[in-house]
């Protein structure tokens, strides 16, 4: 990536970024509900309403609530969130690390089981096997992630009690972090029983938001696969001797990886955007999670941070994905 | 020396993984000794329970009073009792009033409590600029002197309630000499209360974990832990009580909660709370017409409602008043009666050929059942000649609108009021100046004005039994049921239901 092809990236980001804020503040302010008016004690007066009004802000014109918001963001000040009555900035830091282990293991396990079932259905092409594959595919592709989440609390929290059904942690851990990657630390130091525990929490939320994802990839992967596959480089390759799976892994899979990428990075803003519903019904203390009480709340400041960290976020993976496209075909780059 | 290579490293990280794994299959079974494991509806967005919105959600106050003591404790039928206060009172001329503080309390950090709290507490409250939305309560009293555990003040402004308001929304005493040294942020961080249990961990929207305070004036609790765990989604904390991950669960929908209680295993209990549902009436359109108003209540079928809708789990009502309430009037009736309500309109020109025509609001799942009741009301109207359109709302829009007295002519919506008292139910719900009525005339406010500072108690219920009357004659509002709260348990526990509708781990005890 040459300086000038990244510092117009990183332009083109900023610029979606202060588009998002511009939306996000102006759709906040023009929707039904009033902040003020859930907080209107029974005795309050129109002079106590107004003092309230006033003191979130709210009393000012709307270009003048933007312009303090925008110059207070810039400089690091997100607000205080009217529910939670914490700095918001403190609090995302809080929670965003949760939504990004949960995202990444979901797009892991995503990208790993789609791989698996796209190369395996590609070499069970032609048996009476693969429209069995083509089908449960399908099924996955069908149901969306928070119907995966219903269906799992019932299979495995209820019928096969075998998971944690709510939370990142056993409540009755004693363990502290120093950092709330819970997970990642729990690695790093060592602490096998708790990164089983967070494990085990994990799971059913990965499998709710990774398994459309994976259909996703599957379906993609082996259509790429599916034409690499008749491509003269591999008949030549097959007349050498090379073995089918080897065919598959060495030559195919590596161009058929391209489109997969470029498919997967935009599908994984997807599978961010669902971590709110899924964090919701596992009480997984994630962005996720808080975004729903902030919107219940009308917690504008907190919803203003949220959707601009969920905005930072999709634009990131956006940048990453075309990275990594650019890395597997350099041809991409022009 | 031992030495580990390591592959042996790794190969015993492996294995206590596995370990962890396999062994924490035990641990989605909630505790069965000394840990309570609640799966609670809602999240705890702050621990202050005098300032902020939190402060003023009637569930959240069961884990506010386990961590916090009011100033008036409150029995679980919604009658009063001491509690950081031992007795209380005012003057003959209702001038001056005094407490008595309780004495031999400390606070979680083992710091003697003192009259001094209370009073701080109290001060506190009544300043607008700390935010505590019951401040209009709190400023009625000034001036506090205090005389070892004895404290006397001025009455600014005579309000019955005051009293009545220490055992509810924001009544609580906090620590002056701890929050001043941490601030409000501090206090946030770690807070610490004279109350039941010490908060240990806090992981915002996943749990809260509480620990006995073994100096707790009331005695030492039951369980030594109690473990609050935030779960929103109905279906999850059906999961949780069914699967044994929490021992207690509450607000599941009825036909959930008829299967669980009848599970091996499981227990249920489903009581009234002080919760109503009520369909707001607006002094607007065809609502300014007597007659509408009056057909729009004698048609309604409230028994049928709660038989086929709620499963029998709700108690039909006429007046905002419930019968745990104070001024509750077991005789006044508005009855179910279609063909009254078909002469009533009549008389004003309508029929189901020219039916009465208005807008109703109402929310879709934020109570239960509530749109499907209205749609069943809506149905009901029909018969008799009133043709209802139905629109759906968030609560957020009806708060917006109610407080800019712009709801349609009538709106659906749910009423809580746990000190029972008159005023913070026909009072606010009714009264034109209040921000939260819809109704809004003159005759109404001249029957209602002169009872905010009745001096003399029982001619002030008598008052407010006269106006619930006037109201249900006039028919300015449409009281629709009591609500019932479901609560599943494990049937080695004891559950003592709350009228006020919080779960407090000191109502649970084992069996």
């Amino acid at each position: 990536m040459t300086a000038y092809s990244f510092f117009h990236r990183v332009l083109m980001a900023a610029i979606t970024l202060f588009g998002v804020a511009v939306i996000v503040f102006v759709l906040l302010r023009v929707v039904p509900g009033d902040p003020i008016a859930m907080m209107i004690s029974p005795g309050a007066s129109e002079a106590d309403i107004a003092a309230l009004r006033a003191q979130y802000g709210l009393d000012q014109s709307l270009p003048v609530q933007f312009w303090i918001w925008l110059t207070s963001v810039l400089s690091g000040d997100f607000g205080t969130s009217i529910s939670l009555r914490r700095d918001v900035l403190e609090l995302l830091a809080e929670r965003l690390p949760a939504t990004l282990e949960l995202a990444a293991a979901a797009l892991v396990f995503a990208v790993v089981l789609g791989i698996v079932i796209a190369v395996t259905a590609t070499l069970l092409s032609r048996t009476k096997l693969s429209p069995l594959v083509d089908t449960l595919n399908g099924l996955f592709l069908a149901v969306p992630d928070f119907v995966w989440a219903l269906a799992l609390v019932l299979i495995f929290g209820v019928l096969l009690p075998v998971f944690p059904l709510s939370g990142r942690i056993n409540p009755d851990s004693q363990e502290g972090f120093a950092t709330q990657f819970y997970l990642l630390e729990s690695l790093l130091t060592l602490r096998f029983r708790d990164l089983a525990d967070i494990s085990l929490h994990m799971i059913m939320p990965v499998l709710a938001l990774g398994l459309p994802l994976a259909s996703i990839i599957t379906k993609v992967l082996k259509e790429a696969l599916a034409e690499a596959m008749v491509q003269d480089y591999i008949l030549l390759a097959r007349l050498k001797g090379m073995s089918r799976l080897r065919l598959v892994l060495q030559e195919a899979l590596r161009n058929a990886i391209g489109p997969t990428i470029a498919l997967t990075g935009v599908q994984f803003t997807f599978l961010i955007g669902g971590t709110v519903i899924v964090e919701r019904i596992f009480a997984y203390p994630g962005i996720g999670n808080m975004a729903i009480d902030a919107v219940i709340n009308r917690d504008l400041p907190l919803i203003q941070g949220l959707v601009l960290v969920f905005g930072a976020l999709f634009i990131l993976v956006n940048l990453a994905t075309d990275a990594l496209v650019v890395a597997f075909n350099p041809r991409m780059e022009a | 020396m031992t030495h580990i290579t390591r592959r042996e490293t790794l190969a015993l990280g492996a294995a206590a993984f596995l370990a962890g794994i396999l062994g924490g299959h035990h641990k989605v079974l909630a505790a069965e000794e000394g840990t309570l494991t609640i799966a609670y509806n809602v999240n705890l967005p702050s621990f202050d329970p005098t300032v902020g919105p939190s402060a003023v959600n009637p569930t959240i106050q069961a884990i506010y009073r386990s961590v916090f003591d009011q100033f008036i404790g409150q029995k679980p039928d919604l009658s009063f009792e001491p509690g950081l206060l031992t007795e209380w009172g005012w003057n003959d001329d209702k001038t001056k009033l005094w407490m008595t503080v309780r004495e031999g309390v400390t606070w979680h950090d083992g710091s003697p409590f003192t009259a001094e709290d209370v009073v701080w507490s109290l001060e506190r409250a009544a300043k607008q600029e700390t935010g505590n939305p019951i401040q209009f309560i709190w400023s009625t009293a000034g001036n506090y002197k205090i005389e070892g555990n004895k404290i006397t003040a001025d009455v600014v402004r005579f309000e019955p309630t005051f009293f009545k308001w220490m055992a509810f929304l924001t009544g609580y005493v906090l620590p002056k000499a701890y929050y001043e040294k941490v601030g409000a942020e501090g206090f946030e961080k770690k807070p610490i209360g004279t109350g039941p249990y010490m908060v240990d961990e806090y992981q915002g929207n996943a749990f809260l974990r509480l620990k006995a305070n073994p100096n707790y004036f009331g005695g030492k609790p039951t369980f030594d832990t109690v473990i609050f765990k935030f779960v929103p989604d109905t279906t999850s904390r059906v999961a949780e009580i069914e699967s044994g991950a929490s021992d207690v669960t509450l607000e599941i929908p009825y036909e959930e909660f008829d299967r669980l209680k009848g599970k091996e295993g499981l227990a249920g209990v489903a009581t009234p709370i002080s919760d109503i549902g009520m369909i707001f009436l607006n002094n607007i359109e065809v609502m300014n017409d007597k007659n509408v108003r009056l057909a729009a209540h004698h048609a309604i079928d409230k028994d049928a409602i709660v038989k086929r809708l709620l499963k029998g789990y709700g108690v039909p009502i006429d007046t905002l008043e419930a019968p745990e309430y104070d001024a509750y009037d077991a005789s006044i009736k508005v009855g179910y009666d279609p063909e009254k309500a078909k002469e009533l309109l009549a008389a004003s020109g309508y029929s189901t050929d020219k039916p009465a025509k208005f807008k109703i609001q109402t929310t879709r799942g934020f109570k239960p059942k509530d749109y499907e009741m209205i749609q069943a009301i809506v149905g009901m109207w029909r018969k008799v000649g009133i043709e209802a359109e139905i629109e759906v709302y968030e609560i957020a829009k009806h708060y917006e609108l109610r407080a800019a007295d712009q709801l349609a002519p009538a709106a659906f919506y749910n009423w809580g009021n746990a000190i029972g008292d008159p005023t913070t139910s026909t009072g606010f719900a009714m009264f034109g100046p209040s921000p939260h009525s819809v109704w809004n005339t003159d005759d109404l406010d001249a029957k209602i004005g002169p009872l905010w500072g009745e001096k003399d108690e029982e001619k002030r219920i008598a008052g407010w039994k006269e106006v619930s009357k006037y109201i249900a004659e006039q028919g300015y509002v449409i009281p629709v049921l009591q609500y019932v709260q479901p609560i599943v348990y494990k049937s080695s526990l004891k559950v003592t239901p709350n009228v006020s509708g919080a779960l407090q781990p000191t109502l649970v005890s084992k069996a």
